[in-house]
């Protein structure tokens, strides 16, 4: 350890002491993560219900009924598509918002505050405020529409607009998050180089974003799309509180989906095979990201 | 980025995309307590009215609280946002330690294993955690809010790397003084760990005092319910009639977080800009 050459009883004090101090983590590890991992693999093979006396091993019939099942279908589609809608949308959000803050000296952490304040409220106090200015007829949005001449819609209960109206909001919680990454992003970049870019005549402003931002925040616009992907692939509280999936299953999303099927209609192995669809679609993202990171590292 | 001062067009231009972009992302805020100061009769109407003509915020407010017990519902979010991290904490740090600066026979396949929890999405988990519970008959109590996350990974992957940075020769001088190695962890590894602790405790108290799904799952009785089940509940039971004091229920259920954001706001952002590098 250090300067000091560990003398053998020391070194067993301290092999000891290793595994005292790691023992409590280790055993809640494999209790509370590694385990139920392993059970809710090994529960996607079986046809246990909650409450059942027994359950029997049925293979891969859990995985053979989610794929001739329209509602989990339908569920990954909406999760997909919601997750199209908002990666996009709050990575440009973000950046834009961190490159208009760079640009100027005043009021940046005024600005920074009020991006990053959606993503640290509670989500599900604010979807019910969403809720009332989504409301038909006396919501904010349909009023101030009204106000310059135009009909709104019945937002949630609509099938063509339920899902972007949801992704909408998705956009407005998680971009002060992508923002705060870009502006970790651009604090990074060396001013000399946009001297050094100046002095070969590159004048504008997009020259500089195109010639010296872009091309050196790629590896971190990568890394905070993955981020979104694997948030938004998350979406729940939203879609239990202000549509249980409907109208008509048009924002079943797949945690939704297998909330319902876990907790209130209690068909564990089922929602199990749901839970394994959700947790190969994140790895997957998390690989991504982990990818992602070790490009960043090797740029720098 | 920032060097040179803009010219003031692109300086205007700025702060006018700027503050529009604001006052949309505060709208819903702004909606929220707007319509907590109204009486019924200024909530439906139909036109657009940014200041009640009859000042209602406290009647809604006392409303609020005498319908539902939101102090309750307040106290339940610090109890399980507290005990969480107080427990991740004391697991985590010296579990960080060890992994940082003992070797021991095992410490590179424990920091894997840390590694690969990292990877691991809690939703996917609720369903064995839920039989569990069940088969232990702790369901709906505040043990089944506080169990699933004593245990952070994140908390001793941070904690680690930031252990990684303090000198040896820190540990070797306390060790010549005849400390034990728990009492390292306390008295010399903690002091010095405070910023790292601080931001590692923000993200998980505002990760937890958010949290719907697993509390969803684990309670049922309304005396367990946290902020967000609290708030829900009193939506559900109101259905669209009592809006000025559901409001005024959402404002107080967000205000704790937005309050602390507001004094610690460049502490906030770090703490949960960092779940970024999870």
């Amino acid at each position: 350890m250090g300067g000091l050459r560990a003398s053998r009883p020391l070194r067993d004090t301290l092999g000891t002491a290793g595994w005292t101090m790691s023992a409590p983590a280790l055993f809640l590890m494999l209790l509370l993560l590694i385990g139920p991992v392993l059970a809710v693999v090994a529960m996607s093979f079986t046809d246990y219900q909650l409450g059942a006396a027994g359950f029997a091993w049925i293979g891969f019939d859990n995985y053979a009924a989610l794929a001739g099942d329209r509602v989990f279908w339908t569920s990954l589609v909406n999760t997909l598509v919601y997750v199209a809608i908002v990666v996009p949308t709050s990575v440009a959000l973000g950046l834009g918002a961190a490159l208009l803050i760079e640009a100027g000296g005043s009021f940046r952490a005024f600005y920074r505050a009020v991006f990053f304040i959606p993503v640290m409220a509670t989500l599900i106090a604010m979807a019910i405020s969403w809720e009332f200015m989504l409301h038909p007829q006396f919501g904010l949005i349909n009023l101030a529409l009204k106000s310059v001449g135009l009909s709104g819609g019945n937002w949630l209960q609509d099938t063509r607009y339920v899902l972007p109206v949801l992704a909408g909001i998705g956009v407005w919680q998680l971009f002060g998050f992508n923002m705060v990454l870009f502006l970790a992003g651009l604090k990074s970049i060396p001013r000399s180089l946009y001297e050094a870019g100046e002095m070969d005549g590159v004048a504008s402003a997009w020259g500089r974003f195109r010639l010296v931002t872009w091309p050196l925040l790629g590896p971190v616009s990568l890394f905070v799309t993955v981020i979104s992907g694997i948030r938004s692939f998350q979406v729940f509280d939203t879609v239990h509180v202000l549509t249980k999936g409907g109208p008509t299953k048009h924002s079943e999303v797949l945690l939704y989906t297998m909330y319902a099927e876990g907790f209130e209609f209690f068909r564990s192995g089922h929602a199990a095979a749901i839970a394994v669809v959700f947790l190969l679609f994140v790895l997957a993202l998390t690989l991504l990201k982990t990818w992602a990171i070790e490009r960043q590292v090797h740029y720098r | 980025m920032t060097g040179r001062p803009l010219s003031p067009l692109p300086a205007i231009a700025r702060h006018a995309v700027l503050l529009v972009a604001a006052a949309v992302v505060l709208m819903p805020f702004v909606w929220m307590l707007v319509t907590a100061t109204k009486p019924p009769e200024e909530i439906f109407v139909d036109d657009i009215r940014f200041w009640p003509e009859r000042f209602y915020l406290f009647e809604n407010l006392t409303e609020a609280f005498e319908k539902a017990p939101l102090a309750r519902y307040l106290l339940n979010g610090v109890i399980v946002t507290v005990t969480i991290f107080a427990i991740q904490a004391a697991i985590a740090l010296p579990a960080s330690y060890a992994l940082a600066k003992l070797r021991f026979a095992g410490a590179k396949a424990m920091f894997a294993l840390v590694l690969l929890c990292l990877l691991i999405p809690p939703q996917a988990i609720a369903v064995p955690l839920f039989l569990l519970f069940y088969q232990l008959g702790i369901l709906n109590s505040y043990a089944a809010l506080v169990v699933p996350f004593v245990i952070s990974v994140f908390g001793i992957f941070l904690m680690r790397q930031f252990f990684l940075t303090v000198p040896d020769d820190l540990i070797d001088a306390a060790r010549m003084d005849g400390l034990s190695e728990f009492s390292i962890v306390w008295r010399v590894m903690l002091p010095t760990a405070i910023p790292a602790l601080t931001a590692f405790g923000i993200f998980s108290v505002v990760s937890h005092w958010n949290d719907y799904f697993w509390p969803l799952i684990a309670v049922n009785s309304e005396h367990l319910y946290t902020p967000p089940l609290g708030v829900v509940a009193f939506r559900n039971e109101e259905a669209g009639t009592a809006y000025g004091p559901l409001m005024a229920a959402a404002t107080v259920i967000i205000l704790p977080l937005i309050a602390a954001f507001l004094v610690a706001q460049r502490r906030f952002i770090e703490g949960i800009a960092l779940t970024g590098m999870k």
